[in-house]
């Protein structure tokens, strides 16, 4: 099935540049596994900082290049190469980093009645917010707005709100100006990985899924 | 730069590999320290990432972009893991299992290089806000919302601005596949 929401190109450079928090970044790396188009935008985009690397005053380095060296004997064992298992319904990027491969395994944590999620943890000192989310067939989650990035990536089932349906593959890429009350697959319900760059709002979200749902 | 790569890939070419570090090595320190590296810092990233060539030359292969594309990505990168201590979600271009692949063809090299100095004539020529918000991003590390905060705007600005300099950047290496 073709994917038909795709992140911001302002997204996709800030992947390209490596500037993107680490929330945000496994999102988008995730639908890159799975969208050939946008792999190939973020690879022209790559351009820019080379073109730009090209332009940095050079700056003057201690060591010299025996010395690289001698330490490059010590390290002269190529990686082996990342090999990409094939099947399983997680994107890779994330089955590397859960060490699960199906939705079955992952311990899921009730949050309120047809919601579970499960947290993945960041790199110490990262500042947002990266969780699974799985909702029953049907359920509608209240009308919110956000605040900063958000990235969420539909990995199964669907979901609608005023934007369109978002269905695997899909990401919806919100900022500040947007609120929407999504309402999932009737028949599937809907597993999503959803990023925000910070906690505080994501909690403020969490809140309102918890409470009473109308369509349940 | 590409042949150097290659040396270094197929024999060991000491020799390539001290001319790669003197192309390169003075550009990725300048670049760790505009990321916010302090010198020793960058210092140390800038000899793992020439590390880091000389180990993955076999996996580096023309057709997926210039050296200093793939040196650009594997310090990028570097920098993510190590500055940021964050874990870098994004694979190296040559990620999958693939062979060394022959010398790059020669036009694809020459349309990498025409592509790039295409890019840096557009980058050039940007209206200074949009130039800014780019380079700030790319250069010196900074997230969307970093950047808002940094020029105390609003993060639709910064964001509408870094797309309007991508559509001309796009509209410029279009005919170039
Ligand atoms: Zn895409």
């Amino acid at each position: 099935m073709a994917i038909m929401h795709h992140p911001d190109v302002a997204t996709l450079m800030s992947c390209s540049a490596g500037s993107q928090p680490e929330a945000l970044a496994a999102v988008v790396s995730s639908h890159l596994s799975m969208c050939p188009a946008c792999a190939r935008e973020v690879g022209r985009m790559s351009l820019i900082g080379a073109a730009l690397f090209e332009t940095i005053a050079p700056v003057e380095v201690a060591s010299t290049a025996p010395i690289v060296e001698a330490r490059a004997g010590e390290a002269d064992n190529p990686p082996p190469p990342d090999v990409r298992p094939s099947g399983g319904a997680i994107p890779y990027p994330l089955q590397k980093r859960l060490g699960l491969t199906s939705f079955d395994d992952i311990p899921w944590r009730r949050l309120a009645p047809g919601v579970w999620d499960h947290r993945l943890p960041l790199t110490e000192g990262a500042t947002g917010d990266l969780r699974l989310l799985k909702v029953a067939p049907g359920v509608k989650v209240p009308e919110h707005g956000h605040e900063g990035e958000e990235l969420t990536l539909l990995l199964d089932g669907s979901y609608s709100d005023a934007t369109g349906i978002y269905r695997t593959g899909d990401v919806s890429d919100l900022d500040n100006t947007t609120e929407h009350a999504p309402v999932s697959d009737p028949d599937r319900g809907c597993i999503c990985l959803v990023a925000s760059e910070k906690r505080a709002r994501y909690k403020g979200l969490l809140a309102r899924l918890l409470q009473p749902f109308t369509g349940l | 730069m590409a042949d150097l790569l290659q040396r270094v890939a197929r024999s060991r070419d000491v020799e390539a590999f001290r001319k790669l570090f003197q192309a390169y090595a003075p550009r990725v320190k300048s670049y760790m320290m505009r990321q916010g590296a302090d010198p020793g810092t960058a210092e140390e990233l800038t000899q793992e990432t020439l590390l880091t060539v000389w180990r993955k030359a076999a996996l580096y292969s023309g057709d997926k972009g210039s050296a200093t594309t793939w040196i650009f990505t594997i310090a990028r990168n570097l920098r993510i893991d190590k500055l940021r201590r964050e874990v870098s979600w994004q694979p190296l271009p040559e990620g999958h299992a693939e062979e060394a692949s022959d010398d790059p063809a020669p036009d694809e090299e020459l349309q990498e290089r025409e592509r790039r100095v295409r890019v840096r004539a557009v980058l050039d020529a940007l209206p200074k806000d949009q130039a800014e918000v780019v380079t700030l991003s790319y250069v010196e590390g900074l997230s969307h919302s970093e950047i808002a905060e940094r020029l105390g705007l609003p993060l639709g600005t910064v964001k509408s601005r870094m797309r309007l300099a991508y559509d001309k950047i796009r509209e410029a290496v279009e005919d170039l596949r």
